[in-house]
């Protein structure tokens, strides 16, 4: 058991855990943030995806002992009100069915917004290829990043 | 208008049984006096004011004093929008502006509720009448109320968008002004419902209503669910289907690991336990590792050491929907070669016959040419995005469940049984889903939370890990189905031969179409027995069956030399004008009507050089669905340009809603076209979790997805499941038009495509 300072959604928090501990349940049973979902632990399908520092990260590959300084944003922190451009997006496009992977897929999107404004489709590929989505919303997630930065 | 007389009294209102399918008994009961969690927000906005008091109308709803009404939703959701659909079904007859309505899930209740279920299709199908009468009684309520206080005849008064109007005295009020009255008043015998025409709320999309919850991270699903004091618990199962539990060999090593509390067996069935329908479940033994932090019983149950030993052959009792029938388990562990071989032996030999029409033996001896064609699909996971999971609380003779499920009476006798309890002592609280597709039909992890919960004395979440949930089984089946068609010296057809099976069932619909098209037909049957759980995936059996027939369909009109869309509207034709024999059981009108809309919103025919297209339809779950699939290969990997997707399943009650659903359908199909694939080496699942069990992602989703609804005023039918058997189809048959080298065996994408 450790005592570990993390800086998360702006705020010092300070927790006890085992410092191996990944992120993703250091957020979700320490800090209750638990809209950073578990989807495969290993890494390979985006539902817990975080940013440290800006980048989107996937929080069950990261040791709470590794974040130090970095700033960690999930979900819960992208906006204040819920009103990032990409959540507003998300809810014009009515992207989500079952809604589960649908943080993961926002902090992805908004990750890859955040350095590339106007992306290609290759470039949404390349970027959301890690985000499974199990109920299929695909075209809708991409219809969504696409109109976020349109021109008109 | 058209009215709906009910003489039934006020606690025993709308009895109504579903017509077909399974009909399954829906009781509505009437009981007042809702009590339900904190309201979620209307809409995408911040939802409508909260009133100073509520009041119940009927079960479905309650009104408040500043006119805001909460709907309850009766069936969980799984993400196929029932808590908007449903809603808006209700709001749409009581007559009231959609901002001031608030979705609430319902708890679950059967006696108020009936049978809350999400499977099958059949949610708005077999709510839409309950609903509509809901609304409609509700609305008579509130005018009867309103009559009393402007004391003139209840006839004078109109309604509006949660407003009442009384013209000759030019009075006007809101529903919330007489909430109080109203729900004081008797249920009303008659309740007119809207005509179609007049609708302003179904067939209008509306936003999710928890898409703001959604994608502000908001704690939802089983997953999330906290209480003070509550552990983490997870599960270890045998690692090979056809073994049990012998020994845990360092059990004191691992309870001594930092925050573990206990390391335990349990044993989900009591000996001999009869089982419910939906009590699937390979590993009725495990071990459960119990503590105080989610990774540090990931890392115990990973230390744990324990011995397995060979489950013997034996035959459960199961008393479910199709009454008491028994299972034989066979012992061993299966490998997935040797079913493929035992699947072509079964496939050879003559099998059970369950349809013959005409003489199909003589058609195929006289025939001048045969064409047969065989066809075959693995297993597959069903990889729900939220892994299994129940939070549990047992004190004393209470049980207190919360999690993702989605039939909770299935489950809850089972529980009441293994527990020795009445089912009044079990509490179950349907949290949402994050996805179904079947599985979540099969909540023995509800009961085993419970057991977990009772044995260390404390609230209890229960998680499986991605691998867990993955080699749990309750798998879709694998299938085989090899279809044979005679064709005379001019080309007719003259006969057809279906015979199918699988492991351990056989996916047979022997009344669907093409039956009723071909004067000749004969339709087989078989299975094997395996020790491999399966269970109900996105539309079972029929997400087999339609690819196998529509891709042989396709190859039978090129036989033919005929247009694939025209052939098979030549047989609808046939099948409508001069049917044969007398249970089939589509209707060949409706069949072609999405065919031929499909192919002109698809431009078929017109201008589509360069593009390669498979078309294929089907009709399940009482709705028909057709597609066509453009496809151009890139490197070996086929690039799913374009899907035109056509579909009939009568009103739609929330079209954008209703065509994402269709668009997931697709998705999935596709995906579980290509790559989807469970196999077994000495019993085991080779696959385990997302590195090896391919999934569709973002790259390989179709590029476009166009879902158009054929316009009706049929009674809702299902949509859920529909759109996803016939993509199996269009897929192989896009396939071929873009290589020339047709696929028989899935996932397609075993290997590379030639172009």
């Amino acid at each position: 058991m450790a005592t570990i300072n993390l800086t998360v959604n702006g705020k010092s928090r300070s927790v006890d855990v085992d410092a191996d501990t990944p992120l993703l349940w250091v957020l979700r049973d320490q800090l209750q943030l638990v809209g950073t979902k578990y989807g495969c632990g290993i890494g390979s399908c985006g539902a817990c995806t975080v940013h440290v520092d800006g980048l989107a990260m996937r929080s069950c590959q990261l040791r709470v002992e590794q974040i130090g300084e970095q700033k960690v944003t999930t979900i819960e922190g992208l906006s204040e009100h819920g009103d990032h451009p990409v959540q507003r997006a998300w809810l014009a496009h009515d992207v989500p069915q079952c809604g589960y992977c649908q943080a993961g897929q926002i902090m992805s999107a908004s990750s890859l917004l955040e350095n590339t404004p106007h992306p290609s489709d290759v470039e949404i590929d390349a970027a959301m290829n890690g985000n499974i989505c199990r109920c299929g919303t695909y075209t809708r997630i991409k219809a969504a990043i696409k109109s976020v930065n349109a021109v008109g | 208008m058209s009215t709906s007389a009910n003489s039934q009294n006020r606690r025993n209102f709308l009895k109504t049984t579903a017509l077909g399918g399974g009909g399954l008994l829906l009781g509505f009961n009437w009981l007042t006096g809702c009590t339900g969690k904190a309201s979620q927000p209307g809409s995408v906005d911040l939802g409508p004011e909260l009133p100073e008091s509520w009041h119940d109308i009927n079960a479905y709803l309650k009104i408040g004093n500043n006119g805001t009404v909460t709907i309850y939703t009766p069936n969980p959701e799984f993400g196929q929008g029932v808590m908007t659909a449903m809603p808006m079904i209700l709001a749409e007859e009581l007559d009231v502006d959609w901002k001031d309505v608030i979705s609430e899930q319902a708890p679950f209740n059967a006696e108020k509720f009936g049978f809350q279920f999400t499977g099958g299709s059949r949610g708005i199908m077999s709510r839409w009448a309950g609903l509509r009468q809901a609304g409609a009684t509700a609305r008579q309520m509130l005018i009867a109320a309103a009559a009393q206080e402007w004391e003139v005849p209840a006839e004078e008064i109109t309604t509006k968008a949660g407003r009442l109007y009384h013209a000759g005295s030019d009075r006007a009020m809101g529903y919330g002004d007489v909430a109080t009255v109203a729900a004081e008043l008797p249920m009303p015998e008659e309740a007119p419902l809207k005509d179609l025409k007049d609708f302003s709320i179904i067939g209008k999309s509306k936003k999710n209503v928890q898409g703001r919850e959604i994608v502000t991270g908001k704690p939802l699903f089983g997953i999330d669910y906290h209480k003070e004091g509550m552990l983490t618990a997870m599960i270890v199962h045998p690692p090979s289907f056809g073994q049990r539990l012998e020994r845990i060999r360092n059990l004191d090593e691992v309870k001594a690991m930092p925050g573990i509390k206990d390391v335990f067996a349990i044993k989900t069935y009591k000996d001999g336990q009869e089982k419910g329908g939906f009590d699937t479940n390979a590993f009725p033994e495990l071990v459960a590792v119990v503590g105080d932090a989610t990774w540090r019983v990931m890392k115990a149950k990973k230390a744990l050491l324990v011995d397995w030993q060979e489950q013997e052959a034996f035959e459960e009792s199961i008393n479910g929907f199709r009454g008491k029938t028994s299972r034989k388990v066979p012992a061993g562990l299966e490998n997935s070669a040797e079913h493929s071989k035992r699947m072509e032996e079964m496939a050879a030999q003559p099998a059970r016959e369950v349809r013959k029409d005409g003489n199909p033996e003589l058609a195929f001896r006289t025939a001048d040419r045969v064409l047969e064609r065989s066809y075959s699909a693995p297993f597959l996971a069903h990889n729900c995005m939220e892994p299994m999971n129940a939070f549990a609380h047992v004190e004393g003779d209470q049980v207190w469940i919360a999690g993702p499920l989605q039939a909770p009476g299935l489950i809850e006798p089972t529980i009441a049984a293994r527990m020795d309890l009445p089912v009044e002592n079990i509490d179950i609280e349907m949290t949402r889903m994050g996805g179904g597709f079947g599985r979540r039909a099969y909540s023995h992890y509800m009961l085993e939370a419970a057991l977990i919960s009772k044995e260390v004395a404390a609230p209890v979440k229960l998680i499986y890990s991605r691998e867990d949930d993955m080699t749990n089984g309750i798998y879709r089946p694998t299938y085989q189905a090899t279809y044979r068609a005679a064709i005379d010296a001019n080309g007719e057809l003259t006969a057809l031969h279906v015979k199918a099976g699988g492991i351990p069932e056989s996916p047979l619909f022997a009344n669907r179409f093409p039956a009723g098209s071909i004067d000749n037909y004969l339709a087989e049957e078989w299975s094997i027995d395996s020790n491999i759980t399966i269970g109900a995936f996105r539309a079972p059996r029929s997400n087999f069956m339609a690819g196998a027939e529509q891709a042989f369909l396709d190859e039978l009109a090129e036989e033919l030399g005929k247009d694939p869309i025209d052939f098979r509207l030549e047989l609808l034709q046939k099948a409508k004008d001069k049917p044969v024999g007398e249970r089939n059981d589509y209707d060949p009108e409706r069949y072609a009507g999405v065919l031929k809309l499909v192919r002109d919103k698809s431009g078929w025919g017109q201008g589509d050089e360069g593009i390669s297209r498979g078309v294929s339809a089907y009709f399940c779950h009482n709705s028909y669905a057709a597609h066509v699939l453009d496809l151009t290969v890139e490197n070996g990997k086929p690039v799913v340009q374009k899907v035109t997707c056509a579909i009939d399943c009568g009103v739609v009650v929330n079209p954008d809603a209703a065509a994402n659903m269709a668009e997931g359908g697709i998705v999935d199909g596709v995906g579980n076209a290509f790559f989807g694939e469970m196999t077994f080496t000495d019993g085991k699942p080779d696959k385990q979790n997302f590195d090896s069990y391919r999934m569709i992602r973002m790259s390989e989703a179709p590029k476009v997805i166009d879902v158009h609804f054929v316009a009706s005023e049929v009674d809702p039918t299902g949509l859920g499941e529909p759109p996803f058997p016939p993509v199996f189809g269009a897929v192989a048959n896009a396939i071929y038009r873009a290589t020339g080298e047709r696929r028989y065996k899935q996932p397609f994408m075993g290997k590379p495509l030639k172009g």
